[in-house]
């Protein structure tokens, strides 16, 4: 276990490095001269000059790469362009959002899928595993966007329980910043779920034609304790490989949501770094978000071996 | 049969929806483009059979008109991660060792950049545009294509036949066309509709956040941007684009999953 888990934080810590070099790279090296990018074509020379110095741009590239990472992993993301300020605040500001609602919705989206998936395999052939199947389908193909502007339409335009935009903030309490959250995250999960589902199914259905399943009934365990406690558990491998492959189509999906339903989130930000051609936000962002791609994928590994005993005593996968 | 009956569909559902964009590049009912503004957010009726916009622009035309630079994005997308891909797994399967190695590091990296993560770097370089939306999404699809190629080259190298031609010296370029590639021919199929539809679902979400194709070029994605703000209003605006969408993936998703069902007995053994 120490020995694997030495060598994927190895892997974890080269594979970070090597995204972060990847961005510096295509956003600060490549476009040539950065300052004038932002500045635009009608700078005047001594505002570039100016700007040159601030951003370090009269040191070479190396250097640069180093002081940005090194800021980084300090906590010092650099000072924004347009709003003058630290960017670590903007950030920490507007984590508060993002993170709380990718949960959310990875939360809503397992409850929801891996009963239903279970249920669905338990049922095999029956209707109701076709309707669950069917429903499954049609939930790959909806747009986690335009969901979110139906459930606009429903619990907003026709009913009025819900806001249709915008966020209240945590200091007023859970309850208004969770209400602000609902439907955002409702929009998130359910495409989510519908993938999450149908791997269930098909992972559960593998497990069940097992010699242990077998072993189980013949033992007298009744049908559901048997695949709850058997089957389910090792269903769990490939559905915890696709919840970390999904995530970063959540991440994407949490920025486009936050565009839905006006939430000041890190999606937000994004838009209004570039729109504002705030190329070290950008910059920021960007490698913050691949970065937790990565994290993520890292914890999915390791989460392996946590659940498979098998794995454990052989030392990884 | 219930197989081939949703394979069917899909099949119906993917040919009426390509044959509806080629369409569109001859013949819409009205130009997609036209304002009128005389006949601003008209309900549907015959003469705009879903209404109009609050332009005065034909909604049906739009729709089909945004199919087509929806499909043509999904094209050149899925196109570029199949011609970068797979010449990249191949290369990996057949070489291995350090090659191999340095190559799968490369894709475990790039999918750490979804298609909206390269959007934003290549918008914040250079502006948006339906081509910007499409090299995002190839670039995404090149490590998916890597991949499976990689695995499926490594499952074939064992076999007799091209263990036969090595050791009748043939070059490594003609073991890749003659052996090898026609043995992917099905599997990269399959993977294709896949991405296909999800190529369309991303198409559709950097348009809808100003990512993609910019107006007055009409896509589904802006339709549904353009709509929310009318939400209150005029609420078909936002149901017929995403209906669209959704016909689409579903359709190429039945498609690609009876595909997959029809050749999985070859396409088994050749998974990792």
């Amino acid at each position: 276990m120490i020995p694997y888990l030495g060598g994927r934080l190895v892997t974890l810590a080269v594979t970070l490095f090597a995204a972060a070099a990847a961005v510096f790279l295509i956003l600060d090296v490549l476009p040539g001269d950065p300052a004038a990018l932002i500045l635009g074509v009608n700078a005047r020379p001594d505002t570039l000059a100016a700007l040159h110095h601030a951003m370090g741009l009269d040191r070479p590239a190396a250097w640069r790469f180093l002081a940005w990472l090194g800021g980084m992993l300090a906590g010092d993301f650099g000072d924004s362009f347009t709003y003058h300020v630290p960017i670590a605040g903007l950030i920490a500001d507007r984590v508060g959002v993002s993170l709380p609602l990718a949960l959310l919705a990875i939360a809503l989206s397992t409850a929801i899928a891996i009963p239903t998936g279970v249920f669905a395999a338990a049922q095999r052939g029956k209707s109701a595993d076709t309707l669950a199947m069917a429903t499954a389908q049609i939930g790959v193909a909806v747009p986690n966007f335009w969901l979110g502007l139906l459930l606009i339409l429903v619990f907003s335009v026709k009913l009025a329980w819900l806001p249709a935009s915008g966020f209240p903030g945590w200091a007023g309490g859970l309850w208004p910043g969770l209400r602000a959250l609902l439907l955002p995250a409702v929009a998130l999960a359910l495409p989510q779920a519908a993938i999450l589902a149908r791997v269930t199914r098909s992972a559960m259905l593998e497990t069940m034609g097992e010699d242990y399943m077998r072993t189980a009934l013949a033992k007298g365990l009744s049908r559901a304790t048997a695949l709850w406690r058997h089957a389910v558990p090792n269903a769990l491998i490939p559905v915890v490989t696709i919840l970390g492959l999904q995530f970063s189509f959540l991440l994407a999906g949490t920025i486009i949501i936050e565009n839905v339903f006006t939430l000041p989130g890190l999606g937000r930000l994004v838009f209004q770094a570039i729109a504002g051609r705030d190329l070290i936000v950008v910059q920021d962002l960007v490698v913050l978000l691949a970065g937790s791609v990565i994290v993520v994928n890292f914890l999915v590994d390791i989460a392996y071996v946590l659940i498979d005993p098998r794995l454990r005593a052989r030392g990884g996968p | 049969m219930r197989r081939h009956a949703a394979m069917a569909a899909g099949g119906a559902i993917s040919a009426v929806m390509l044959a509806i964009s080629l369409l569109a590049l001859v013949w819409t009912p009205y130009k997609p483009t036209a304002i009128d503004i005389a006949h601003r957010l008209a309900p549907p009726s015959a003469a705009h059979w879903l209404g109009t916009d609050p332009l005065g622009r034909d909604v049906f035309s739009m729709l089909i008109a945004g199919g087509h630079n929806s499909l043509a994005v999904a094209v050149v997308a899925v196109g570029a991660g199949i011609l970068a891909g797979v010449p990249l797994g191949l290369l990996a399967g057949r070489r291995g060792g350090v090659v191999d190695d340095l190559l799968m590091r490369g894709a475990d990296l790039m999918f750490a950049f979804p298609a909206l993560l390269t959007a934003v770097i290549i918008t914040a370089l250079a502006g948006p545009g339906a081509l910007a939306a499409a090299l995002a999404i190839g670039i995404f699809n090149v490590p998916v294509f890597a991949r499976l190629t990689r695995g499926a080259t490594r499952a074939l190298g064992q076999r007799d036949f091209v263990r036969a031609a090595m050791l009748l010296g043939r070059h490594e370029l003609a073991i890749a066309r003659v052996h090898i590639l026609p043995n992917l021919a099905a599997l990269l199929v399959v993977q294709a509709s896949i991405q296909f539809a999800l190529a369309i679902l991303a198409e559709a979400g950097l348009s809808y956040v100003g990512l993609g194709t910019q107006p007055p070029a009409p896509s589904w994605g802006r339709m549904l941007n353009d709509a929310q703000t009318y939400i209150f209003t005029t609420p078909r605006l936002a149901i017929f684009p995403g209906l669209a969408i959704m016909a689409a993936v579903l359709g190429l998703n039945l498609l690609g999953d009876g595909l997959r069902d029809l050749l999985d007995p070859r396409l088994r053994s050749l998974r990792d």
